[in-house]
Formats: structure tokens, C-alpha cells, sequence
């Protein structure tokens, strides 16, 4: 039989040391990389063009801080219609881009069994090229005299396009519609891939169970796939539309002096004209009128409360 | 319970093959209006394969599927009169409950909702938990949202798909009273999809037992358990002796069988294959039924009952009984569970022992399948 006997009493624990120092400041080390990059490349470009936004001056004598804040006022009031069209035209080709990658991204996360992989290198390829190239091979496709001309001529499109002011003549090319298509390919796999990601997320059953909750598929769309796939949306129109209403380089190769966006205002005033203070209250009164429509946006699509 | 039959599952040669791999064999069955079905079986046995094509969301690769007088095979689930509670539930992790309560009313057309919603919130006392997001819910909650969302369409048959999978122990026994109270309630035919045998037995007044597709015996869970057709159902549904024995000559409805120099007597009724003098019969007996006595006390064993000895290989005490594994020349592991009456304390593992049993409580399986059909499966499901 077992008997039980008393235990010898234990060996006084081993005091416990408190927990080293340096593990707690390790994130911090961690950050110091990633700040210290944001800082010289990020925070003190900011400061200096607020500052030169606020300089009067000429090339010549220097420029001083006068705090001369009219320069906004001054460039707003000249430049305004090009900041409307570049939000026009960044908006335009944000929709568009949400209308073709939509279907794509969810025909890769729910229908393309083994294709996925080759359709999701098919979107990225693009991005092997540079961003100058693709754009000047868009100048080719959209020539005067090209295939896509001619049948949008035949087919009378361009008569349509005419009427609503977005292509003018015979001619795509240097024309509104020309830049819009141009935003649109070069930021449609931004919009695709947080498509994409959001879609692929969604647990296949939910569509079962709204089809069994008596869902037709138009409606299990509305209800269940869309409303989930929100953060995909914003974070696509995002990606999109602040790269494309800054952008200069589409408005420059594909469009006319009718077409220019401020992202090209800015370009000029920097490298050409070299008035910098202009320049850098151009670039800071695009900065917060993207800022505002985003926290508006956001807000509006309301996707905090989105698991 | 209503005495209509638009409650009825009828289902005819309906099969599942995905190319050269058959999930369901033809299968004939009938889930008559109001009651508790349970499709009971390993995974990948077809089971939940047979349920997706009840709920349309599966197309089938032959046969029909009835529901009453109405053939819905090919409507697609939305126009079927059935309802789904999901295995992990699938609930819509952006609505919150009320809402995915409501979720199949308002695709009906239906505008004024919020009366039954609260009702059967109230029913899986859930009221309180209205406005919450799913995933702010425990797993038991989740599950009852997921019975409520189905259940308030008042649908014709309810489907249940493995629905206590994700619980616990506790919380899996006490779902299963809840739905069993509910099912009662409603009177509605449920359809319950589990591979936990226990589950099957308290919950369904009728389980099939399926296996590799086919189903291997269907009946009321006592029936199942007392006269096992198959060794499968034998092995899977709790735990069975079996013997291998041959067939010695008939005395009036019974049949007697010699197993290891032993005479063993199986009533002919429950015998479920056919037996002929010379031939081989697997005997069957459930642990429960065998009471232990020590050798030395074999003379007051009484002369009719069916005996085997052996050695005591191994005990183990668990509370209410003593399980004993028993090595004798007829099967190495036999296993007896004794009730904790009046414990002989020379039942220790060693000593000699005769097992006897009530020739009433043996089956008799057909010898040419395996002996161990269903005991990887039960260990497989434990693991």
C-alpha cells in the first residue's frame, strides 16, 4: 500500500529579477530605422516647402519668409479650374477603374479555380514596364490614324464623345478622354489588388447561406459580397484616386494644354518657371483638398465598423 | 405535430460523383413530416454530401429529391422550402443579430418584421443580444443565432450540418436538449448531419448510419444499438464484441454455434445473415450485457445463459462501472463493463473468469465482412 508522507519543505524560490531593461525599448529600436527615413525624407521636405510656400522673393535677390500667406489665395484663384479637372479626371478614372477591376477581382477570388494565379500575374505584369513606357504605348494605340480611331469612328462612339465634350474632331489623342483612359490603366491593378484581397477573404458559406435565406445571386450580391468587400473598395479608390489627381505625366503625354491637371501647374511652376512659392502652396492646397474629400469619404462609407 | 406530409424528404436514387470518386451511392430514404433524422457517420461518408443536396446546394448527379408532392432537384436553394444551419454557422459578420434573423423574411418581401424577430430572439434566449455584431457573441450564442435565423422562415424541413461541431463538451449536451426542446416546439422535420454517435443517439428518433456513401442501416437509435445489422454499425455505434463462431445445428428458433470449443445459442431473429450448418456467423455482444464471475464460482452460473472464459487482461474503475478487458481464446480483448454493486474483489487483472450473458442479448452478423469495419472510424472522430 501507498502511504503518504510529508513532503520536505522547498527551497525558497530563487528571487525573480525583474524583467531587463533593454526589451522594453527593443520596439522602439525597431522604429528608429522607419522614422529616422520619414523624418529627413518626409517631415523636413514638408517644413521646408511650407516655408517656401510663404516666401516672397526672386531668384535673383533670394527668397525670404514674409509670410506671405496671398500666394495661396493668389494660385488658388488662378489655377482653380485645373484643380476641378484633375478631380474630375482622377474621379472619372476612379470610377472606371472600380466598374472594370470589380468583376475582375471577383471572378479571380470566386471563379478562377487554377487561372488565379496566371490572371493575378496577368494584372501585375504591367508594373514590369516602366510608368513612362506604358504611357507612351497608349500614345501609339490611341493614334490619330490607329485601329482604335478608326473603328470608334466607323462605329460613330466618337460622335457621342464629341457631343459630351470629352474627345474633340477625328482625334482621342489630346483630348480628355485620352487622359482618362490613360489614369485608368496605369492605376487599375491598385484598385484590383485590395479588390481582390477583401473578396478572397469572404467565407464562401455566407453566399450559400444567404441563397438558402432565399437571396437570389443579384441579391446575396447587394446584401452579403459588396457590403463585405467595403474595405476593398475604399482602400482601391484610394490607392487610385489620390496617386491619379496628382498625377502630371498621363495629362502630359496623352492630352493638350486644354487637359492640363495641376499636377502639371505644379510641374511647370517648379521646373519651369521656377516660381517655388506658388509651386509648394499649389502642391499644399491639393494635399488638403485630398485630405478633406478622404476623411469625408471615409467617413461617408462608413468602414470602421467592418470586421 | 401536424398529420399533413409537405413536411416529407423523399429522396430517390439521388447519388453525388465528383469524376471518378462517388461521395453518395444511389440512396433511397424517407424523412417523414415532423420528425428528428439523424445522418450519423465519419467524415467524408457523404453524409453532409446527401444534406447539400436537400438544400439545393448540391446538384446531384442522379436521382430525385421530393420534398411533400413537390420535386425541387433542380430549383436552385433560394426557391426551396428548406433551411440551412451551417457548420461554423456562416453568419453575416456585417449585419448584426437582429438582422441576420431577419435576413431570410426581408428577402421575402416581408416589411414588418420586428415582432418576429423578438419572438424567436426570445425562443433562443437571445433577446438581449439583439444589436450585437456576431463575432461579439460566445460560440453557444452564435449557434443559437444561427438555428434562429433559419428557423424563423418557418421552413419545411431544417437542415442541421454538424451545428455542436465548434462547442465544447458541456455546452454540445446542453445545445442538444435545447434543440431537441425547440424541435419539439416547432414540429418541424430536422435533419441532423453529426459523425458524434452519442449525439445522434439522445437527439433523433431515427438515425441512418452511413459509411463510404451508402447507408449502412437505418432505425431507432435503440434499435440500432441492440440489433446492429452490419459489423460497421456494430463498431460505430458504441462498442461491440464480436466473435467469430460456426454454425453447429438449429434447435427450434434458435441457432447453436460453436466459438473456441464453447457453445454459444443466438436467437434466430437476430441473426441478420443467413446460417447454414457448418458455415461461419460473427457474434455479437454489447460490453454491458455480460456479467463477470471468478472461475472458482462457475458452478452457480445458470445452465442456459451463453459462457466464455478467459483472463482478466486488464481493469480500469471508472465510478459508475469497472471496464474489463478480458483475454480469452475466442477474442483477445473482450470487453465487459460491470456495474459497481457488489464488487468481487478477486476480479483483479490475472485472475481466471467466466463471462456469461443472456442468449437473448447476442446478434449474429454475416462472417464475410471485417471484423473491424468502424473501430478506425470511432478512433479517428476521439482523436
Amino acid at each position: 500500500m501507498a502511504t503518504v508522507t510529508e513532503a520536505p519543505p522547498l527551497a525558497p524560490a530563487p528571487e525573480t529579477k525583474p524583467p531587463r531593461k533593454r526589451g522594453r525599448w527593443t520596439p522602439y529600436w525597431l522604429l528608429l530605422p522607419g522614422l529616422l527615413w520619414l523624418i529627413v525624407f518626409f517631415a523636413l521636405p514638408m517644413i521646408y516647402q511650407a516655408s517656401t510656400s510663404v516666401q516672397t522673393g526672386s531668384l535673383e535677390e533670394g527668397y525670404k519668409v514674409t509670410w506671405h500667406f496671398a500666394t495661396y489665395w493668389d494660385a488658388l484663384s488662378e489655377y482653380w479650374p485645373q484643380f476641378l479637372r484633375s478631380i474630375l479626371y482622377a474621379g472619372s478614372a476612379t470610377i472606371l477603374c472600380l466598374i472594370l477591376g470589380y468583376p475582375l477581382a471577383y471572378l479571380i477570388a470566386f471563379r478562377a479555380g487554377r487561372w488565379r494565379n496566371l490572371i493575378m500575374i496577368l494584372v501585375i505584369a504591367p508594373f514590369f514596364t516602366s510608368f513612362l513606357i506604358r504611357t507612351l504605348a497608349w500614345k501609339t494605340i490611341l493614334a490619330d490614324s490607329g485601329p482604335v480611331v478608326s473603328t470608334l469612328n466607323t462605329l460613330h462612339v466618337l460622335d457621342v464623345t464629341n457631343a459630351l465634350g470629352w474627345t474633340a474632331g477625328d482625334r482621342v489623342l489630346a483630348t480628355p478622354l485620352a487622359v482618362v483612359c490613360g489614369l485608368t490603366y496605369n492605376f487599375l491593378p491598385f484598385m484590383i489588388l485590395p479588390l481582390y484581397t477583401s473578396l478572397e477573404r469572404i467565407d464562401g458559406r455566407l453566399h450559400e447561406a444567404a441563397g438558402d435565406l432565399y437571396a437570389k445571386p443579384w441579391t446575396t450580391f447587394r446584401k452579403v459580397t459588396f457590403p463585405l468587400s467595403m474595405p476593398g473598395v475604399v482602400s482601391g479608390t484610394l490607392l487610385t484616386f489620390i496617386p491619379a489627381a496628382g498625377d502630371y505625366v498621363n495629362a502630359e503625354l496623352l492630352g493638350s494644354t486644354d487637359t492640363r491637371m495641376i499636377g502639371n501647374v505644379i510641374q511647370t511652376q517648379f521646373l519651369r518657371i521656377l516660381d517655388y512659392p506658388t509651386a509648394a502652396a499649389l502642391s499644399f492646397i491639393l494635399m488638403a483638398a485630398i485630405l478633406f474629400m478622404v476623411t469625408i469619404y471615409i467617413r461617408r462609407a462608413g468602414t470602421e465598423d467592418l470586421v | 405535430m401536424t398529420t399533413d406530409n409537405s413536411g416529407d424528404v423523399r429522396l430517390s436514387g439521388i447519388s453525388k460523383t465528383y469524376g471518378s470518386f462517388t461521395a453518395v451511392h444511389p440512396l433511397e430514404l424517407t424523412v417523414p413530416q415532423g420528425s428528428f433524422f439523424a445522418l450519423l457517420g465519419a467524415s467524408g461518408c457523404g453524409k453532409t454530401t446527401t444534406l447539400r443536396m436537400i438544400a439545393g446546394l448540391e446538384e446531384p448527379s442522379s436521382g430525385t429529391v421530393h420534398l411533400g408532392d413537390q420535386e425541387v432537384t433542380h430549383l436552385p436553394p433560394y426557391k426551396r422550402p428548406v433551411n440551412t444551419v451551417f457548420q461554423s454557422y456562416a453568419l453575416f459578420p456585417h449585419l448584426d443579430i437582429f438582422e441576420n434573423v431577419a435576413f431570410g423574411l426581408r428577402r421575402r418581401g416581408i416589411k414588418s418584421v420586428k415582432k418576429q424577430v423578438e419572438e424567436m430572439l426570445e425562443l433562443v434566449q437571445l433577446g438581449e443580444q439583439a444589436r450585437k455584431k456576431p463575432h461579439q457573441l460566445s460560440g453557444g450564442q452564435q449557434q443559437r443565432v444561427a438555428v434562429a435565423r433559419a428557423l424563423i422562415n418557418t421552413p419545411k424541413v431544417l437542415l442541421l450540418d454538424e451545428p455542436l461541431g465548434a462547442l465544447d463538451l458541456k455546452l454540445r449536451r446542453q445545445m442538444q436538449l435545447e434543440l431537441k426542446r425547440i424541435q419539439t416546439e416547432v414540429g418541424i422535420t430536422f435533419i441532423h448531419v453529426t459523425h458524434d454517435q452519442e449525439e445522434a443517439m439522445t437527439m433523433a428518433d431515427t438515425v441512418a448510419v452511413m459509411n463510404a456513401g451508402r447507408v449502412e442501416q437505418l432505425g431507432s437509435p435503440t434499435d440500432l444499438y441492440e440489433n446492429p445489422q452490419t459489423t460497421f454499425v456494430a463498431n460505430f455505434l458504441g462498442t461491440s464484441n464480436l466473435i467469430e463462431a460456426e454454425v453447429d445445428s438449429k434447435s427450434g428458433e434458435d441457432i447453436v454455434l460453436r466459438a473456441g470449443g464453447g457453445k454459444l445459442v443466438l436467437p434466430e431473429s437476430r441473426c441478420g445473415a443467413p446460417t447454414t450448418t457448418g458455415g461461419k456467423v460473427l457474434v455479437g455482444v454489447r460490453p454491458e450485457k455480460i456479467s463477470l464471475t471468478h472461475a472458482d464460482d462457475a458452478g452457480e452460473i445458470a445452465e442456459n445463459r451463453n459462457r466464455i472464459t478467459g483472463k482478466i487482461a486488464d481493469s480500469s474503475f471508472i465510478g459508475v462501472s469497472t471496464q474489463y478487458v478480458i483475454d480469452s481464446p475466442v477474442c483477445p480483448e473482450f470487453e465487459v463493463y460491470a456495474q459497481n454493486i457488489d464488487r468481487d474483489p478477486r476480479l483483479v487483472p490475472g485472475a481466471e473468469v467466466v463471462l456469461h450473458w443472456n442468449p437473448a442479448h447476442t446478434f449474429g452478423l454475416d462472417a464475410a465482412q471485417d471484423i473491424d469495419a468502424g473501430v478506425a472510424e470511432v478512433e479517428e472522430e476521439a482523436a
